[in-house]
């Protein structure tokens, strides 16, 4: 059975597991433990999409699955598309009287960043238009990790990978990273939130929200990497806590257009304590972390904006 | 294995679990084996083991939570600690699928988990 | 002469039905509602767009009741149109050219992952430079994508191809996806006479099988449909999907056979013209073989001992029909409508029947003509002088080994 309602205690979830152990996902994923949760959250009568990247390739090695839900891999750019063939026929064949129609069967896409920020964006942006029923999860471990961490859309400024090296010239990514969340806005679609696995509570809460949601909605999950973010495999969870601590990542939700902050951070910590806990970002000289301190609390200061309250308080140095 | 009436579909486009030759193959590697990576175990991939202290622990569920392999199983155990507090709840590690991450040690506010140097 | 094979209508129909006016796009369209399609996926191109906007219409006057996705590329279109088919509904969409190319990728998963989407193909040359016109460059590059893939010559085979190709290709035994061509204009089109069948008379044809009856997205019955094939297994999959569609043949021939008891027009691999006696021959493909036809028809007028070869079901190819029927011709043309630059022979075409007929044993003066590429007209009379040309390799007993374009503007002649 799907969680249908909001939880307040880590005691109301489910202990079934519909994504199972024996996958072959790096020690201390990030990723792979956002699927376990999300798979706790939409039970049986959810039909998963797969994009083409890490957790499609280690959950699936024939002849054996970590699946326990009807699962669908076609390629790293369709998700969007595949998810709305799969809602359509469920729509016309419920319709037609070939399934029940009073049993609600959910639709739910899962993708990387690569296979929705680039490479999909396009299906994705199809997909959410169009207003299929589909919950769009995209786990976002900043960078083409399956491959061996390229630099993608969403990788953020300042960060080493193996396609924005460390040189004499250029010293890791340049550009900031993109606002995907601003992208769906841009659809008016009904529900759209950012989690983090470290907020297990506030992420299965928004899980449950987009499943409640009729028509698209997407959550956009930040998804610590040990090998791609060179960090121990234990300081997953740890990092992942940081990247709100400091307003590196923002908890929000959209309902209806609504912003909200869902995780208020009093007073932040400075970005230099998630920076300096990553090898991603071990090149960095003060100035280059002076700088992202800017452009955090630029950021910071825009989602205030948006919110209308301080949500995010000022950095306060230890 | 599973019958062909449980499974709703002809046992030929099931296939053989395991399959050996082309024969056994469902078809197009279409897995009706949910959950099989279980069958997997990740253990060799440890060079540190977590081992719960029983009496230390508080039952706050985070290691279970936080466990990307869902390889801490939480059990209806009842254990009474040494100072007589009675929990209906233990966590264990399934140690066939616990990959030696130590993100249960790292999480666990009562430093309860310890790593533990697997033997070789 | 030999006698046409094909017998009066009135003689062979056991239903005869109304007639009606129709282009190929029309056919198509009617095809998809009288197999009561669930969803269509199609996005819009030159010159498969009125397919897309007819079965829009019957959807809005409530004539089918299918679920449309206004996706936003062919890409999506055929993605969408393989998750649908893999949730266990029947699944159309329909594209040319641009856009099957821009499908690619996902033709191939269609086939290896074996889900019976159906699709037609209204043919059309490729870019660059942009050409809206017909030719079977697009066609001929699913060659290899796993696709059984039928081409029709008329509006009438456009509808009762694609009512077949649902039969086929949801047959248990089959499971494959289905291409059913259309040349781009010439059949997409043109207006020609039509007998469409009742709705109840193609779902008992091509019936709609009790879910479950493969493996489906299926929340009772969860399979994980997509998996990754590392080299332990990923050649024995490839190896049983090959199987299949050698298997598919069966089918195939059983679905022409039966439409043709049912409805008095019989369908098989190939369709042989005059062929009996046939001293030469020319195999081409869909519309063109029309045009071929004419041909064959002004050369028999004047003694000459010509015959056709229209291959209906390019994959699996017809090689074992084939082989037969050019048994014994003394001299074997084949026709293009594309290029496969560099290629031993040019015309895809001419190399399936090379090897068909090489690896039997039946050796042939041959020569590969190509005509037609991006809607250049070709003349009955370019084709009775390809057929002078192969009454001299006839008589000389020696193939032309170089691919012969046709109908060329240049200094050198019409012929490169």
């Amino acid at each position: 059975m799907a969680l249908t309602k909001p939880i307040k205690s880590l005691w109301e979830i489910p202990r079934e597991e519909r994504f199972v152990g024996g996958h072959a996902a790096c020690q201390g994923c990030g990723a792979a433990l956002i699927l376990r949760h999300l798979m706790k959250v939409v039970g049986k009568d959810a039909i998963v999409v797969n994009a083409t990247g890490c957790m499609e390739v280690i959950s699936t090695l024939f002849p054996r699955t970590a699946w326990r839900n009807p699962w669908l891999h076609l390629a790293f750019e369709n998700a969007g598309a595949a998810a709305s063939g799969v809602e359509a026929a469920l729509k016309a064949l419920q319709r037609k009287g070939v399934l029940d129609k009073n049993r609600y069967i959910k639709v739910v896409a899962i993708a990387g960043d690569g296979g929705t920020f680039d490479i999909g964006l396009q299906s994705l942006s199809g997909m959410l238009e169009r207003g299929h029923d589909v919950m769009y999860v995209v786990y976002d471990n900043e960078a083409y990790m399956n491959t061996g961490i390229q630099r993608s859309g969403a990788t953020p400024y300042g960060a080493w990978t193996t396609t924005t090296p460390v040189g004499k010239k250029f010293r890791g990514e340049w550009r900031p990273k993109k606002d995907i969340v601003g992208i769906a806005y841009a659809h008016r679609i009904p529900y759209i939130a950012t989690a983090n696995p470290a907020y297990p509570i506030d992420m299965i809460n928004k899980f449950i929200k987009a499943y409640n949601t009729r028509g698209p909605s997407l959550v956009h999950v930040l998804a610590p990497c040990t090998p791609g973010w060179r960090i121990p495999e234990s300081k997953s969870i740890e990092v992942a806590k940081l990247a709100v601590q400091t307003g590196m990542w923002v908890l929000l939700e959209i309902e209806n257009g609504k912003p909200k902050v869902t995780v208020k951070v009093r007073k932040r910590r400075p970005v230099r304590e998630y920076l300096k806990m990553q090898g991603r970002f071990r090149h960095l000289k003060d100035e280059d972390i002076k700088k992202i301190q800017e452009m955090v609390d630029k950021y910071v200061e825009e989602i205030n904006r948006w919110v209308g309250e301080e949500a995010i308080g000022p950095v306060e140095e230890k | 294995m599973s019958t062909n009436q449980e499974k709703g579909f002809p046992e030929r486009f099931l296939g053989k679990k395991y399959p050996e030759t082309m024969e056994d193959l469902p078809i197009a590697a279409i897995v009706p084996w949910p959950g099989s990576t279980l069958d997997v175990t990740t253990h060799a991939w440890r060079t540190f083991r977590p081992v719960i202290n029983q009496d230390k622990c508080v039952r706050c569920r985070l290691c279970w939570i936080y466990c990307p392999d869902g390889a801490i199983l939480e059990v209806d155990e009842e254990y009474t600690t040494s100072t007589g507090k009675k929990y209906k709840v233990s966590f264990k590690v399934d140690y066939d699928h616990c990959k030696g991450c130590g993100i249960c040690a790292n999480e666990c506010p009562v430093k309860a988990i310890e790593m533990v140097p697997e033997m070789k | 002469m030999a006698v046409v094979e094909e017998k009066p209508r009135e003689e062979q129909l056991p239903t005869r039905k109304k007639k009606i006016a129709a282009t190929g796009s029309d056919a198509a369209a009617y095809a998809v509602r009288d197999a009561d399609v669930d969803v269509v996926a199609v996005y819009p191109i030159t010159p498969q767009a009125p397919i897309a906007e007819n079965i829009a219409q019957m959807i809005a006057d409530g004539e089918l009741d299918a679920e449309l996705i206004h996706v936003e590329s062919e890409h999506s279109a055929m993605s969408a149109a393989v998750a649908a088919a893999a949730t266990g509904a029947r699944s159309f969409t329909a594209t040319s050219s641009q856009g099957l190319e821009l499908m690619h990728e996902i033709l191939y998963i269609a086939s290896g992952l074996r889900q019976p989407v159906v699709m037609a193909l209204a043919t059309r040359a490729l870019s660059a430079p942009i050409n809206i016109w017909n030719d079977y460059a697009d066609a001929m590059g699913m060659r290899d994508t796993g696709w059984i893939m039928i081409f029709s010559e008329n509006v009438q085979e456009v509808y009762d191809n694609l009512v077949q190709a649902f039969r086929i290709a949801e047959h248990p035994d089959v499971l494959l996806p289905v291409v059913v061509t259309l040349d781009g204009y010439i059949l997409s089109h043109t207006t020609e006479a039509l007998e469409p069948l009742d709705r109840e008379e193609v779902l008992s044809f091509a019936p709609k099988r009790p879910r479950g009856y493969r493996p489906v997205l299926d929340p009772d019955h969860p399979v994980t449909i997509g998996v990754l094939g590392a080299p332990n297994w990923y050649q024995e999959i490839k190896v049983q999907q090959a199987l299949a569609m050698r298997e598919s043949r069966r089918v195939i021939e059983e679905a022409g056979k039966e439409f043709g008891k049912r409805y008095g027009r019989e369908y098989g691999f190939i369709e042989p013209y005059y062929m009996d006696d046939a001293e030469v021959a020319i195999v081409t493909l869909g519309a063109t073989s029309s045009l071929v036809k004419a041909a064959v028809n002004r050369l028999r007028e004047q003694g000459v001992k010509a015959g056709m070869v229209k291959i209906r079901v390019f994959r699996p190819f017809p090689a074992e029909e084939l082989a037969k029927v050019l048994e014994n011709v003394n001299a074997l043309g084949v026709l293009d409508r594309a290029v496969s630059f560099g290629g031993a022979l040019e015309g895809p075409l001419a190399m399936e029947v090379l090897s068909t007929l090489a690896v039997r044993g039946v050796m042939k003066p041959f020569i590969n003509f190509i005509h037609g590429l991006g809607g250049r007209d070709i003349f009955v009379k370019d084709v009775v002088e390809m057929y002078q040309k192969l009454l001299e390799a006839a008589k000389s007993g020696k193939s032309v080994t170089r691919t012969l374009f046709y109908g060329v503007r240049s200094r050198k002649g019409h012929v490169i």
